[in-house]
């Protein structure tokens, strides 16, 4: 990027500077700490000059925005032509409830729905289970039947928003019920926007929310992949997910690297089953956590959009620019979020979206400062949006694309990302690809170790969090309003199931749920039988039982 | 035979929550301390959690659960391990449990509840203090 | 509790007692003698099943689905799921039994997870105690599952009637069980993981292997293929285990029992006369004069214990 001539002069003044200010300042100013890293554990030089990245070629490794390796940004002009989409995670308690809420987030600015399930839901059981017990609307909306769903968007027209949802296991279920109620309310197939997360893979090592086998489960994933782009066009089948892996204590550098081993093995399943790569790439998307360390979180986003792009050209052949494009969701990280002084973790949110916004994200979740000790309230999703606010329309960072580029610490470290990430992704084919290194533990023994020496670091000291492990209040009392689901709702959840049980035409449950056994005996794609399923009434626990009597369940590795 | 007696530890997972990162974190620097631990896995029934203990005869267990179902279950495992007698095992627990809960929690019979952020050294301090002796 | 009580309450089967029994066997406490003294006339009933292999082939799963197996066919069985003690720390995880935890709440089933502390000759006395406790308690079958990894191992898998060694294909896992010597000892080889590649080739190296092995012996060891994870190939397997024992019942049984007897004693014979020898050693002080008299080259470490044993001796008669 520099020429010799250039880079020799630097370098010789470098010197001069290592050899005369450098020293007398440190005689006297010594640094707070002998070395510093950043949370992949990679260590921070003191600084950065156009020597850290002398082999780079501008051309080649940063671009234009728009274009190929989209190191700056998908689109053209970024955030300076449309704003992220704003899209807070929600639900709890009853689908009225929750109803309520998508309601009142769509008249405070929202641009889009995100819908949370509660864990009966998630692992695919009806809300009067046994296992369910406890659990029912505790952490997000509790869905048992399309009865559930026709109140969730009751008063909300399918066309008017778009709407992600946070499932896996039994997501085909729930992108059916949404179709249902995109045909009921006379909405075109073709005009429902929204993301069903639908990455089963991370389940397995990270999440750990899972029904059934690995295999089994991708092959589910591929149906949906398959149906959105024959029929969903503005669908995003799938949200290939970083963010759990962070959470369960992967490094930055791990969280990109096995997110994108994980959307490598979906690409190949599709091809698998006689795809165009062209023809269903442009609608994956991703979706990521952001931390702390500010830096290494905008060259993470950064890197990822880069590497993602140069395995779609060149390890699978993509044409269309759009295939190559890395579309991002990012949540803030909940894991950082301290019990102790909440409100301190209005901050750490506000670092971690500015890092997401830097990093040119498409879409942003921001946690509520209450997390730590429970669900959200009202006044604390407010706040959360309101960072989102303050940073589009106050702090100027979206003015400009990619404002960071070219910064030559925020390059350097990019470059770091991309070669760690590429090197753990030629780790995992060498071992024979994702399943195998599924079944070896290999994920999650990866992300046990990092878990642990963070931890680990926190506890020597060695690592400060306020408020944790140092400025500490003595005696501390949290007070602040809890959000309480009240027990009733599991028991008005359950009178609604039983009641649409006995009402149902029990004669075509019976025979939607045949057929569906039949067609996943034959290997055939789910989705149209499923459709059918949902909208006879018969329930997400039936549906999961028939695939379950199929594919047997998955019992999980445990690594520790 | 080794003549020191080992301090066993059952870590469970009641409820269907999968945060499993704090509970592996625990089981991780018991063991390191020189604890048995064993781990049961996501997604425990009370009944299974309990029967567990009681096979393995532990002194210790420690109950995690993030997914607000503990107002729920903690009881019935309390309960359980009432009609089982084991009532020379130490109970704690850890996870989002909020802090007004705490008190009905410790009224059931869970001797302490950690909070996020609590440092493992705590923990092991307080298992080891804590830890009746058998036999 | 006072022990009489305690192994009268495991004689009736009362799953509290039999925890509490196999811990005082793992502390060693010196209750354990008198209680197993009570509970070892009445053991001997049950069918002992070792399960051994290299870490990875799915052992702890197989045992989950062997135990449904036989929990079909209306059995009560018992596990005993050893793993390894850390040699810096003297922890342990104790994972094994996280495979079979759905069977934790049936009670014809208990499962018990052992840890090797770091003295694996004593375990495997240990272990032979805690079978017993399950054999006294009136299980039916007992399974004990340790990771196949050196020779101490397969003195504690020796304590079973069959041995099945599970391998996985791919594992490289035939050489591994060759060096830790469990190729020789088993009577079943089941080969898990059989969806996998070179899973037939795997079988025809074990076959080939146990060939060239193959003496005197009247049963020939067999090769099974399972999927455990799926439950493929478990019934079949248990029908060979059945038919060992049958084999077992038509003699061989009486003399494989007679030389498991034999080593018990010994073992327990040689355990008595070392404890009995260094304790009164020990509290007299005179090991560290011996051990002086030792480095001093005043003395050779034969004739010091000949002197020992000859002390001894005297004092006994006297």
């Amino acid at each position: 990027m520099f020429d010799k001539k250039e880079l020799a002069r630097i370098t010789r003044e470098k010197e001069r500077w290592q050899q005369t200010t450098l020293p007398k300042w440190l005689s006297e100013h010594p640094e707070r700490q002998k070395e510093f890293h950043n949370t992949s554990g990679a260590r921070i030089n003191r600084l950065y000059t156009p020597e850290d990245i002398q082999n780079m070629n501008y051309t080649r490794d940063i671009g234009f925005p728009g274009e190929y390796p989209f190191t700056r940004g998908i689109h053209a002009t970024m955030h300076r032509g449309r704003l992220w989409t704003m899209r807070q995670f929600s639900g709890f308690g009853t689908a009225e409830q929750t109803n309520k809420r998508f309601k009142y987030l769509l008249s405070e600015g929202e641009t889009g729905l995100s819908i949370a399930f509660d864990y009966p839901t998630i692992t695919g059981y009806d809300s009067d289970h046994p296992k369910a017990q406890g659990e029912v609307g505790r952490c997000g909306v509790a869905i048992s039947s399309l009865k559930d769903f026709e109140i969730l968007f009751d008063g909300i027209p399918v066309d008017k928003v778009t709407t992600s949802m946070t499932i896996n296991g039994p997501a085909a279920v729930l992108l059916a019920m949404y179709i249902a109620i995109g045909d009921k309310q006379g909405v075109p197939r073709t005009m429902l926007g929204g993301t069903t997360q639908n990455d089963m893979l991370k389940e397995f090592f990270a999440q750990k929310l899972c029904i059934f086998p690995p295999k089994p489960s991708v092959k589910l994933v591929t149906d949906i992949i398959e149906y959105c782009a024959k029929n969903l066009p503005r669908w995003n089948p799938i949200s290939i997910s970083g963010y759990h892996i962070r959470e369960a204590g992967a490094s930055a550098v791990q969280e990109l690297a096995f997110t994108l081993y994980d959307g490598i093995a979906y690409v190949e399943s599709a091809l698998e089953r006689g795809m165009n790569v062209d023809e269903f790439a442009p609608r994956l998307s991703f979706f990521f956590a952001s931390h702390n360390d500010l830096f290494e979180e905008i060259a993470k986003f950064r890197a990822a959009r880069r590497l993602w792009a140069r395995i779609m050209r060149e390890r699978f052949k993509a044409k269309k620019p759009r295939s190559m494009w890395m579309r991002m969701h990012v949540q803030t990280s909940g894991c950082t979020l301290t019990a102790q002084q909440p409100l301190n973790n209005i901050i750490r949110v506000t670092i971690q979206s500015l890092a997401a916004v830097l990093g040119g994200t498409q879409s942003l979740h921001t946690n509520s400062f209450d997390e730590a000790l429970c669900l959200p309230s009202e006044e604390a999703v407010r706040v959360a949006l309101r960072t989102q606010q303050i940073i589009a329309h106050e702090s100027g960072v979206a003015n400009t694309v990619d404002a960071i580029g070219g910064s030559y610490y925020v390059e350097a470290l990019t470059n770091e990302m991309e070669e760690k990430a590429t090197k753990y992704i030629e780790k995992i084919d060498n071992m024979g690809g994702v399943y195998t290194a599924i079944e070896k533990g290999f994920f999650q023994k990866e992300i046990a170790d990092s878990a642990f020496k963070y931890q680990q670091e926190i506890d020597t000291h060695k690592r400060k969090i306020v408020g944790v492990n140092d400025y500490k209040i003595a005696n501390e009392c949290i007070t602040i309003p809890l959000l309480r689901v009240d027990p009733k709702v599991e028991e008005d959840q359950i009178k609604r199931l039983q009641k649409t049980r006995k009402e149902r035409d029990n004669k075509k449950v019976k025979q939607t749920l045949d057929k569906l056994h039949d067609d996943a005996e034959k290997n055939q794609n789910l989705m149209p039988t499923i459709i059918d399923a949902v909208k006879a009434y018969a329930t997400l626990g039936e549906i999961c039982d028939v695939l379950r009597g199929v594919y047997g369940e998955y019992k999980e590795l445990i690594i520790i | 035979m080794n003549q020191e007696r080992k301090i066993r530890v059952l870590i469970a997972k009641p409820g269907l929550d999968s945060h499993d990162r704090g509970a592996k974190i625990v089981a991780r620097a018991l063991r390191d301390a020189g604890m048995e631990v064993i781990y049961t896995g996501l997604r425990q029934t009370p009944e299974q959690i309990v029967e567990t203990a009681l096979q393995e005869d532990v002194d210790v267990i420690g109950l995690s659960i993030l997914s607000g179902a503990h107002t729920t279950l903690f009881p019935r495992i309390m309960e359980l391990i009432k009609e089982k007698g084991l009532n020379d095992v130490l109970v704690f627990a850890g996870g989002i449990i909020p802090e007004e809960d705490v008190p009905e929690m410790k009224k059931i019979g869970i001797k302490e509840i950690f909070g996020p952020g609590t440092p493992t050294e705590t923990l092991v301090k307080y298992v080891k203090e804590n830890v009746k002796k058998k036999i | 509790m006072s022990y009489e009580e305690l192994a009268r309450m495991v004689l009736k089967g009362d799953r509290r007692s039999i925890a509490r029994a196999i811990t005082l066997i793992e502390n060693n406490h010196p209750k354990t003698q008198q209680m197993m003294s009570q509970l070892y006339r009445h053991g001997g009933n049950a069918h002992i099943i070792g399960v051994t292999g290299p870490g990875g082939c799915g052992k702890s799963t197989l045992v989950g689905k062997l135990v449904k197996e036989f929990r079909h066919k209306n059995k009560t069985v018992g596990v005993i799921a050893v793993d390894p003690s850390s040699p810096f720390t003297g922890g342990a995880f104790l994972g094994d039994r996280i495979r079979m935890q759905e069977l934790s709440a049936d009670e014809g089933v208990f499962i018990r997870s052992m840890a090797t502390r770091n003295n694996l000759g004593g375990l495997a006395r240990a272990t032979k105690d805690a079978v017993c406790v399950l054999d006294a308690s009136g299980k039916d079958v007992i399974i004990v599952e340790t990771v196949g990894a050196g020779q101490s191992e397969v003195d504690i898998i020796k304590v079973a009637h069959t041995i099945l060694v599970v391998l996985a294909p791919g594992l490289g896992d035939e050489i591994q069980a060759i060096k830790a010597g469990i190729m020789e000892i088993g009577d079943i080889f089941v080969v898990n993981k059989a969806d996998r590649e070179n899973a037939d080739r795997a079988v025809i190296d074990i076959r080939t292997m146990l060939e060239m092995n193959s003496g005197k012996q009247e049963w020939k060891p067999v090769v099974v293929k399972t999927i455990a994870i799926e439950g493929k190939g478990v019934s079949q397997l248990v029908e060979k285990i059945e038919e060992h024992r049958k084999y077992l019942e038509k003699g061989a049984f009486a003399s494989k029992r007679r030389e498991q007897v034999e080593t018990e004693f010994f073992e327990v014979l040689r355990q008595k006369i070392e404890e009995s020898f260094l304790n009164d050693l020990k509290k007299k002080r005179e090991f560290d004069k011996i051990l002086e008299k030792i480095l001093a080259r005043e003395v050779d470490p034969y004739t010091a214990a000949e002197n020992v044993i000859a002390k001894k001796l005297k004092n006994n008669k006297d």
